[in-house]
């Protein structure tokens, strides 16, 4: 059983995945742990504590730290992403406040969108307001992209990250190497 | 396409991102169990779908994901305005502009009912 448990891969969904245009250049962004966390205010501190960042109170912001991101998403709701794989669940685990946790690191994955037409290519499925005034670097969205849910962050003035459902992925990296065709013209 | 403003978000979004969720201020009885059928169909099903000025729940499903409550006018589609689940219904008189903008709607330019 060890065996087969060493001999397993795992299989990313768009392992390899790479395209767009020179105007907006898009690529799979590397396997990263991930939690949907709910929590009451008065638990906030705390598990911003235990996570090492803040957990943003505001509508539509985002904290980031050494490539670990807390995404707010609702009044009692983030979305917490390590890119270096950290165990998410175990750091909120000693919070000893209350909260849910769930660990999303596998039903997510997420298409980096970057260059100069990375906001046109976005803004080809997804309705919000992406000018730097209304949604500037770090500002963060769960909203749509056509006919599927993402989660947005702009991680730059020229690059956004783009969360998906790991099923849609097919379906979102389709129509954003359509929308980034678009966007060189 | 319609933006409509969330009380949570606290910004006008795309109506793509929501979903009607019914009506409003629907009182859930408290004694369900010694309700008769005909009050239970009242309270369950039965709607007055008005034309004009209605009070519905909505949700901001892809966005933050919560409930809210809306005024519109079911003739024009316009929200004249959202406001947090839980809260009281806000007094339309403040709201109303002081002229109404005419609606066009079929009935009046185009069907024989005008
Ligand atoms: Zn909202």
């Amino acid at each position: 059983m060890a065996d087969l448990i060493e001999a397993a891969t795992r299989t990313l969904p768009l392992s390899g995945f790479h395209g767009g245009s020179a105007a907006a250049v898009l690529s799979v962004a590397t396997p990263a742990t991930r939690i949907s966390l709910r929590a009451k205010p008065d638990a906030v501190s705390a598990l911003s504590g235990a996570l090492g960042l803040s957990l943003p109170m505001k509508a539509k912001t985002s904290a980031s730290l050494n490539g670990r991101h807390a995404l707010w998403l609702g009044p009692d709701e983030w979305l917490v992403i390590d890119e270096n794989e950290a165990d998410l669940m175990a750091a909120v685990a000693v919070s000893n406040v209350l909260h849910s946790a769930t660990d999303i690191s596998h039903r997510n994955t997420a298409i980096l969108v970057e260059g100069r037409g990375a906001e046109v290519a976005v803004n080809g499925g997804c309705p919000q307001d992406l000018s730097l005034a209304v949604f500037p670097v770090g500002a963060c969205s769960r909203t749509v992209l056509a006919k599927a849910e993402i989660v947005l962050l702009r991680t730059a003035e020229d690059a956004f990250r783009v969360e998906c459902w790991r099923s849609f992925a097919p379906y979102v990296s389709g129509l954003l190497a359509e929308a980034a065709e678009d966007a060189g013209n | 396409m319609l933006l409509i403003y969330c009380p949570y978000c606290e910004e006008e979004r795309s109506e793509l991102e929501f979903r009607q969720a019914g009506d409003a201020h629907i009182a859930r009885p408290t004694n369900m169990t010694e309700m008769t059928d005909e009050e239970f169909e009242a309270f369950f099903f039965l709607r007055d779908n008005v034309k004009g000025l209605t009070f519905e729940r909505w949700r901001h499903l892809n966005g933050c994901g919560r409930f809210f409550n809306a005024a519109r006018d079911t003739v024009s589609d316009k929200f004249l305005t959202t406001y947090k689940a839980g809260l009281p219904k806000p007094d339309l008189s403040t709201l109303r502009p002081a002229t109404e903008a005419i609606v066009e709607t079929y009935e009046a330019t185009e069907s024989d009912a005008k």
